[in-house]
């Protein structure tokens, strides 16, 4: 690759006044971009100088990355000749309306550490391949964030998008704020707030925006607090506040004091999964779930920084809180839920809200919340439960602000007392009281295999065929456990088991993995535990 | 009508002499065809010219004031075919189209118009979807110019210079009796910037004219043996004088030194890149000028012998910058060198790359790999012995990291149910061969669907699924063809070719009501009344009349379950022939854009309105994405609880949700999860709503005081 001549030492010595001016934008299609590009070429036009801008419009603005770019230069009455695309290490804005577009930006060579400024939105907008995945597939902001940094000579990073719908605008007014306030360009404040307004639509919030993230660009606007650490619970049995009658309050306490005797880093998550479980089902509830956490947290010692407590108070507390047809209704049908729902929609006085369920249970659902004899008995019984499906299984779309929707939902919520009697716990408890018993067999010749073990119960989710193939994905990782336990490296085999069973939907990925584990074990003959 | 209006712009076309224009590229090239007489103007919408169809259509008053007739052609065929009216006739005419697609399509006219040749000017308008931002096969354009000899210009891209050509292709036309092809690059067609403008003129003569006064010429038809004395008149009469026109009047361009040892040859469209590099390597200024010798071809086809020959004159070496392959431009000067026996040495592609963009860094690398093998002498010092190498940042990591973005389904699009329900009903039955189209559609071969083998060209999918047509197979084809693609040649080369060979295969024409990827344009099934054109044709109508037995309409393609079902039945059912599916529901690009300010005005006003919208109970979804699978639409994303107890972040619908229902049926039809809900706002409720609300909330409120105040709970921490 040839480097270029630092800009403008042009044949003729051309002045810096006759520099050309390079801007691009990177955005997401649906953005608005376009409106970005505009407004930027007439904030040049306003202020003597030649402007001109291009796109690549088409397809890619369905949704796809999308460029435009800007060239302008002094007007001394002769035409410039400008370019139709940005050149690597030839940028001097760079204006990202995305943090991963700032990313695509700098590998794309456009942004350089002698010459550009890097004006980021911080905000994401995960691409469809990030959401896909079972598991966690969001790229990392902080290696943008970091390269940016050193790839850019100025870097000015915030998110535009909330300044902008905090403001009821769009992202495009408050990137131009940010620009504005960067004085990157040479053109003052008032040409840019005069582009705006010739625009003519939504110029007041358009405004506000663009004024806000002007300020936060020029650093006299705070940025907003950052989120705080959560406090550590010192006292569990104070912290937080609950509400109910006297003689549950008087249960919870108890609960609650019995995690004040646990090792201080553990009871955070003790403390949470305890009121998950409570809120799930009752004080007795709890009562299980500390007595099955105290197993672990004996077995445990601070050398290990108590992580199979930890692991241990979160998953089985997951576990004890299994999906079922109850919880699914109680939730739909609290007070607090109807409140969220109403923010999140943002109903005015005086409007309205209709709510619709999307239920599709099948006879496994149906069973399940039978008692546990029942259901067996018509589990057992192929030919009957093929009948019942065929009665069951269909989409029911429920009004849950109607009152008959509601109630029969409520109704089922109600369940709740008899939980412990129905087939769906039978079936979950025996799952979890092998999973948990198997992890803690695992604790005294290798902790940190028990704690992978448990973390495993991640793998576990969602309902019906979802929740089959996540069953089914659990069994395999751990199938591996007799592979691997023994060596040095077990634990990290099978956290990267389940890493790679979080990859895709039907677990080719784990397929792979499985057959690499195997051959390991096949090749190690004598070393680390063989095979069973 | 179309996505994008232009109704403010256009007033710009009716700007006076002297009068200065402003504005993109595209808007230029209509008014230039104003200032040029045009008598009538055809086109097929398509990246990067779809405005162009876009500005026609919406400045038909002034086009009717001119006299000028403007058609939505059928096809880049019909648009061609349309040129037939410049034949005999003294009128103006001019074509555009996408190309090299379009072109493609349009290639038997043209080679029709170009054989018999034209008396009033024919252009043809082509945009080159090359590069960066290009939907289609990268090829080029000029081979059709050289095959039918027609004239190529390739003007340099800036306002001043694409006007002049268009009034320079008129002519030119005109004195070679050949139609002319003008290619515009996608950036040039959106690239804004200013040129003085002249008065638009009346065609001397109108199409109503000539309907008044038919000519024929029988000379002039392509059958034997006229067509013989075409293929001699094209090089004996047509070639000579275009080469005439073109070096009198000079439309190609020299610039720089007069001598010097180097010099440069690029296509018109090259000229501010080929700059760029040249201002980097600190050889030219910011206004262009430069010593280095640079002939610029606006006319690339045909060349000019003496012009070239001259330039190379005293010249050591030559580059030519010629973006695409095969590059004819450089074996046509090298063979012009070789005949007149110079010594000049010829480079191009051994500098720059033979295929692929001459993106900016492409053009300094090779300009400069150039200019210091040949001309060292004219280079400055730090860019013969640069100092620094890279610029010490490693991105390497970062690609791993980025994700990549291709285009997709819009929010709410009513073709993501369709292929939801695709996906649902291959887990069910197993993988098929499915062959796919060309539009928005096509999205369907990337992820979440990954469904498509294959795209063979507009309204061509079915009869690319033509051959899997077996009595031995088990499984059927699915083939898919948008109403665009339908219209435009999938009901004769798909439809009518389906049922006449009896193929047993599963269409399904997916009906938006618009010619959607290309910016909304309407069609003959268009839904909306068009004040120009007449709109409501049902495709069901148009297969049936084809002779398609087996027909399945589906009026609401969000219902997923139902899409399902006659997907089932139609890969299942023991009927023979075509199976054909009409799955329809409005663009939701064009609906919001239709319905958003009604709805809005309609609240300000104070009716009652119902708005939907979707959410997801966060505490119900578990993290799985199983929805997100079958979706992918951008109003669905990842959101991170703040609870250490989640490990995986949960689904969420953002502002952005048009209520479209994809989310709700996908869940009830693939049995996911129950963690969706539709909510409904009621504004301006009637006073029954808000009678029926108060009663309702008082009932639930009391069921939910009741239970809540017998168990615990929590305030979130």
């Amino acid at each position: 690759m040839l480097d270029a001549v630092p800009p403008f030492r042009a044949r003729t010595g051309a002045q810096d006044d006759e520099r050309v001016i390079k801007l691009a934008v990177l955005a997401v299609g649906g953005q608005g971009g376009g409106v970005l590009a505009d407004w930027i070429t007439d904030v040049a036009e306003r202020s003597g100088y030649i402007a001109q801008s291009t796109s690549v419009a088409g397809v890619a603005q369905r949704t796809g990355a999308t460029i435009y770019y800007v060239e302008m230069a002094r007007n001394t009455g002769r035409l410039p000749v400008f370019a139709l695309s940005p050149s690597q290490g030839d940028v001097d804005i760079l204006i990202a309306a995305e943090l991963m577009e700032a990313g695509r930006a700098i590998i794309r060579g456009f942004v350089t550490p002698d010459r550009t400024t890097l004006i980021a939105s911080s905000h994401r907008i995960a691409a469809v391949s990030e959401k896909i995945e079972p598991g966690d597939g969001r790229a990392s902001s902080s290696k943008v964030n970091a390269t940016a940094e050193a790839a850019s000579k100025r870097f000015i990073a915030f998110d535009m998008e909330k300044i902008a719908a905090d403001n009821g605008s769009m992202i495009s007014a408050s990137l131009l704020g940010a620009l504005a306030g960067s004085d990157a360009l040479p053109f003052a404040r008032e040409s840019y707030e005069q582009a705006i307004g010739a625009g003519g639509r939504g110029v007041k919030a358009s405004l506000a925006a663009f004024g806000a993230a002007f300020d936060r660009a020029r650093g006299t606007a705070a940025p907003g607090p950052e989120p705080a650490e959560p406090a550590i619970v010192e006292s569990a049995s104070g912290a937080g506040r609950v509400n109910g009658p006297q003689n549950l309050l008087h249960g919870w306490q108890t609960l609650a004091a019995r995690i004040d005797l646990m090792p201080l880093p553990v009871r955070d998550m003790a403390l949470r999964g305890l009121r998950k479980v409570v809120d799930y089902q009752d004080i007795a509830y709890g009562r299980d779930y500390l007595d099955r956490l105290d197993k672990a947290v004996a077995l445990d010692g601070a050398d290990h920084s108590h992580a199979l407590s930890i692991a241990a108070a979160k998953h089985l507390a997951n576990a004890l809180c299994y999906d079922d047809m109850i919880r699914v209704a109680d939730l739909k049908t609290r007070s607090t839920r109807d409140r969220r729902v109403r923010k999140e929609v943002g109903v005015k006085d005086g409007s309205v809200l209709q709510v619709t369920e999307y239920f599709h249970p099948r006879i496994q659902e149906f069973c399940g919340t039978l008692p546990a004899g029942l259901g067996s008995y018509i589990e057992n019984r192929p030919k009957l439960a093929a009948f019942l499906d065929r009665r069951i299984n269909h989409g029911r779309h429920i009004r849950t602000d109607s009152f008959a929707g509601f109630a029969a939902l409520w109704f089922i919520g109600g369940l709740r007392r008899w939980r412990r009697r129905l087939l769906r716990h039978k079936v979950e408890t025996a799952h979890l009281e092998r999973w948990y018993a198997l992890a803690l067999s695992h604790v005294p010749h290798d902790y940190a295999l028990a704690v992978e073990i448990l973390n495993c119960r991640r793998l576990i989710k969602g309902y019906s065929d979802t929740h089959v193939r996540a069953q089914s994905k659990f069994d395999r990782v751990l199938s591996a456990l007799d592979l691997v336990k023994g060596r040095a490296d077990a634990a990290d085999w099978i956290r990267r088991l389940r890493e790679a069973a979080l990859k895709d939907e039907k677990g080719d990925m784990l397929d792979g993995a499985l057959k690499t584990v195997a051959s390991l074990s096949d090749h190690s003959v004598g070393g680390g535990g063989g095979r069973p | 009508m179309a996505e994008r209006s232009f109704a403010r712009e256009v007033e710009k076309l009716r700007l006076g002499a002297g009068e200065e224009f402003a504005g993109e590229g595209i808007l230029a090239i209509t008014k230039a065809l104003l200032q040029c007489g045009v008598g009538y103007v055809g086109g097929y919408q398509g990246a990067p010219i779809s405005h162009l169809m876009d500005v026609l259509a919406d400045a038909q008053d002034i086009l009717g004031e001119l006299g000028v007739h403007f058609e939505a052609s059928a096809s880049e065929a019909t648009a061609t075919a349309m040129l037939a009216a410049s034949v005999h006739y003294p009128i103006r005419g001019a074509a555009t189209f996408k190309s090299t697609v379009g072109t493609n399509v349009a290639s038997d006219a043209l080679a029709n118009l170009a054989s018999g040749g034209v008396t009033g000017g024919a252009l043809i308008i082509v945009g080159e979807d090359y590069g960066e931002g290009s939907s289609i096969m990268q090829e080029r354009s000029h081979a059709f110019a050289m095959k039918s000899q027609v004239w190529l210009l390739d003007p340099r891209p800036n306002l001043p210079s694409i006007v002049k050509a268009v009034e320079d292709g008129f002519e030119l036309s005109e004195v070679s009796n050949t139609p002319v092809m003008l290619q515009v690059r996608i950036r040039c067609c959106h690239v804004h910037g200013h040129f003085i403008a002249k008065d638009n003129k009346r065609p001397p003569m109108t199409v109503a004219d000539a309907l008044d006064a038919p000519r024929r010429d029988t000379g002039r038809i392509v059958l034997p043996p006229a067509s013989f004395l075409h293929e001699k008149e094209k090089v004996q009469k047509r070639w000579p004088a275009a080469v005439d026109f073109i070096a009198r009047n000079k439309i190609n361009e020299f610039f720089g030194s007069d001598h010097g040892s180097v010099g440069i040859v690029m296509q018109g469209g090259m000229y501010n890149s080929v700059i760029r590099a040249l201002q980097r390597l600190g050889l030219a200024d910011t206004y262009g000028e430069t010593d280095v010798p640079l002939y610029v071809l606006n006319a690339v086809y045909p060349l000019i012998d003496d012009e070239f020959l001259s330039f190379c004159e005293g010249k050591q070496a030559v580059l030519v910058v010629e973006e695409g392959q095969p590059n004819y431009i450089e074996q046509a000067f090298a063979a012009m060198l070789h005949k007149a026996g110079r010594g000049t040495r010829l480079v191009g592609k051994e500098y720059l790359p033979m295929a692929g963009e001459y993106t900016g860094q492409v053009m300094l690398d090779g300009i400069g790999a150039f200019l210091r093998a040949e001309a060292p002498h004219l280079l400055p010092g730090e860019v013969r012995a640069p100092n620094k190498v890279g610029d010490g940042v490693d991105t390497a990591d970062l690609i791993n990291v980025v994700p990549g973005r291709p285009p997709g389904f819009c929010i709410g699009c009513p073709e993501r149910p369709i292929f939801a329900a695709t996906k649902l009903i291959e887990q069910e039955l197993g993988k098929h061969h499915i062959a796919s189209d060309i539009g928005c559609h096509l999205f369907s071969i990337m992820p979440p669907f990954e469904l498509g083998a294959t795209t063979m060209g507009y309204g061509l999918g079915p009869a690319s699924a033509s051959a899997f047509n077996s009595p031995d197979a088990k499984r059927r084809s699915i083939s898919f063809v948008g109403d665009g693609g339908f219209w435009h040649n999938g009901l004769t080369s798909s439809i009518g070719n389906a049922v006449f060979n009896k193929n047993d295969g599963v269409i399904v024409i997916v009906d938006n009501f618009y010619s959607a990827a290309t910016g909304g344009q309407d069609i003959l099934s268009s839904r909306a009344g068009n004040k120009t054109k007449s709109t409501k044709h049902p495709i069901t109508e148009a297969v049936k009349g084809m002779g398609v037995k087996w027909l399945r309409h589906i009026d609401r393609t969000y219902d997923v379950g139902k899409m399902q079902d006659v997907l089932r039945e139609a890969l299942t059912t023991d009927e023979k022939g075509p199976k054909v599916i009409v799955a329809s529901s409005e663009c939701m690009l064009n609906r919001q854009r239709r319905e958003k300010p009604l709805v809005d005005n309609a609240i300000k006003g104070g009716e009652r309105v119902v708005k939907p919208k979707f959410g997801v109970d966060e505490d119900i979804c578990t993290g799985d994405h199983a929805c997100i699978r079958l979706s992918g639409c951008p109003s669905l994303s990842v959101k991170s609880l703040d609870d250490p107890l989640r490990d995986d972040p949960v689904a969420s619908i953002d502002q952005s949700c048009v209520g479209c229902g994809n989310c709700g049926e996908v869940a009830d039809a693939a049995v996911l999860c129950p963690s969706f809900y539709r909510a409904d706002v009621v504004h301006n409720p009637s006073r029954w709503d808000r009678f029926l609300e108060s009663a309702r909330r008082a009932t639930i409120s009391l069921l939910q005081r009741r239970r809540e105040s017998r168990r615990l709970t929590f305030a979130d921490a």
